[in-house]
């Protein structure tokens, strides 16, 4: 076993029992936090797995930022205490039992499924991209090339939600 | 490490969709819907390792939305939270009954 897949194998187990942890957590804050430390070792996963820059994005932008506007929520609500269990036997036992069917479904069309994995961008994978454009620059070119209509049309889309997030969340305009 | 990190991305997402059924709480019903969509960016990244570095585009589209998703859904908890006092789901039946 190389060092790369025993990091890999530390952040897995990590990541799975933040989210065992996000789940089972009793308060909101208990499972941001789990959540926190899902979301910074799947980044570390997304380093190991050769992408680096969106390992990098995911630390800063999903376990920094849009973590803290869940925190800032909570805080704000105030919902730190008054903890209602929420968590039926019943509950637990569907629950789980569903997911578990989710689980299975997905790693049984995993293996039994027989697909071949066509190369798309003119036949490069992603580390010969690295080598060629360097760690930002392989996914800047998709992005500012194929991919620019989708580029822009993102803008749009974080500018009506700024517009509907400010409409639902102030009292009066 | 292809298969294993398909794995862990089923994995994932199954704890993301039992959270979203047992738990009643709005705010983790939102946290686990944030980590249903960071196990299909697991897959993603871990297929752009074969098929081309276009998965990891795809993942920074998911990402943006993913953010525009959370400011929107976090906006309608404050305002449902000014209305009924209370971010359990169970309490949320103007449009139920």
């Amino acid at each position: 076993m190389t060092f790369y897949s025993l990091l890999w194998w530390v952040f897995a187990a990590l990541a799975f029992g933040g989210g065992i942890g996000m789940v089972a957590g009793r308060t909101p804050v208990a499972s941001l936090l789990s959540l926190v430390l899902t979301l910074f070792s799947t980044g570390v996963i997304f380093i190991l797995l050769g992408a680096h820059f969106i390992g990098v994005v995911q630390v800063i932008v999903y376990a920094g930022a849009i973590m803290v506007l869940f925190l800032f929520v909570i805080m704000l609500l105030n919902l730190g205490h008054d903890y209602q269990p929420d968590l039926r036997r019943a509950g637990w036992i569907a629950g789980a039992s569903v997911a578990c069917g989710v689980l299975a479904w997905l790693i049984m069309r995993t293996f039994t499924h027989e697909t071949t994995l066509v190369a798309s961008g003119g036949g490069m994978t992603a580390a010969q991209a690295v080598e060629q454009h360097g760690a930002v620059g392989a996914v800047a070119m998709p992005m500012f090339n194929e991919y620019v209509v989708g580029f822009e049309l993102t803008s749009l889309l974080l500018l009506a939600a700024i517009i509907g997030a400010i409409v639902l969340a102030k009292r009066r305009i | 490490m292809l298969t294993e990190s398909l794995i862990l991305s089923g994995i994932l997402f199954a704890v993301g969709v039992a959270g979203v059924l047992i738990r009643r709480n709005a705010i983790i019903l939102f946290m686990c819907v944030e980590l249903m969509l960071n196990a299909v960016n697991l897959s993603f990244v871990a297929l752009s390792q074969e098929v081309g570095i276009e998965g990891q585009v795809f993942v920074f589209f998911v990402m943006t939305v993913a953010a525009a998703e959370a400011a929107v859904g976090l906006a309608i908890i404050i305002s449902i939270f000014r209305l009924m006092e209370t971010v359990d789901t169970k309490d949320f039946n103007l449009l139920r009954w």
